[in-house]
């Protein structure tokens, strides 16, 4: 099956991010395609490559870059909402991209199934 | 699944106006999607049956009323907007309250509506 992700909540704050990753990671596994993941509202946060946390924890940020590095997972962060937030090309993490709006929809026209993470 | 032709595509809104950033982003979306000429609905539910309370004064806030733009969605053809009856009563709203023509729907038949949609964004 092909699935389409839609992350809403920013990393550490909420587990939407870590349950998006984690699904996307199993379904993977299971040999389905993931047509891409699209971050909105403060799901853009997970993009930014100036993100460190302790050292202890999971980096949710390099998580996803691998996942885009591995199976060529397409990541997008929608640009309105990043403006806003302060994410712009120049500290985007590896494997993200920025875009508009319009490639959700598209996720959601092409994917079989668009699975939303968050509130 | 991948039907030639437009998808079914239901924006269920759950959350009030003002307080989080969700209702007016979610709009944006909305935009959007009807210019992609998809099948859009949207759906009311909870307190996101605020969004569409008359007389919205958000100056004390310092944030813009963004609830005009729900009625110019008809511009937009998004003309099918649904309002949970529960959620509704719950809060000692009716139609009267509202900025714009609803469908009265109860969760039942809601359920039933979501059931038949192709994608279903929530927030």
């Amino acid at each position: 099956m092909k699935f389409g992700i839609l992350v809403n909540e920013g990393p550490y704050q909420h587990q939407a991010s870590d349950s998006a990753y984690l699904f996307c990671r199993a379904a993977l596994a299971k040999g389905h395609e993931i047509h891409r993941v699209f971050f909105y509202h403060d799901g853009v946060n997970n993009s930014t490559r100036l993100t460190e946390p302790p050292q202890d924890d999971r980096n949710i940020v390099t998580r996803w870059s691998k996942l885009a590095a591995d199976h060529g997972v397409d990541l997008v962060v929608c640009v309105a909402a990043a403006l806003r937030r302060g994410i712009k090309d120049e500290n985007l993490a590896p494997g993200f991209r920025i875009s508009g709006l319009g490639q959700l929809v598209e996720t959601g026209i092409q994917a079989d199934r668009l699975v939303v993470f968050g509130d | 699944m991948t039907a030639a032709g437009p998808k079914k595509f239901m924006f269920v809104n759950r959350k009030a106006p003002y307080g989080t950033i969700y209702a007016l982003e979610s709009l944006e979306v909305v935009l959007i999607s009807a210019a992609f000429d998809q099948d859009v609905s949207l759906v009311f539910i909870d307190d996101g049956v605020y969004q569409l309370k008359k007389g919205q004064q958000t100056k004390g806030i310092e944030t813009k009323n963004f609830s005009p733009t729900y009625r110019a969605l008809d511009g937009y053809d998004v003309e099918k907007l649904y309002v949970e009856r529960e959620s509704l009563e719950a809060r000692g709203l009716t139609e009267e309250d509202l900025i714009v023509d609803v469908e009265v729907l109860g969760s039942a038949d809601l359920g039933k509506l979501m059931d038949e949609q192709d994608v279903v964004v929530s927030c």
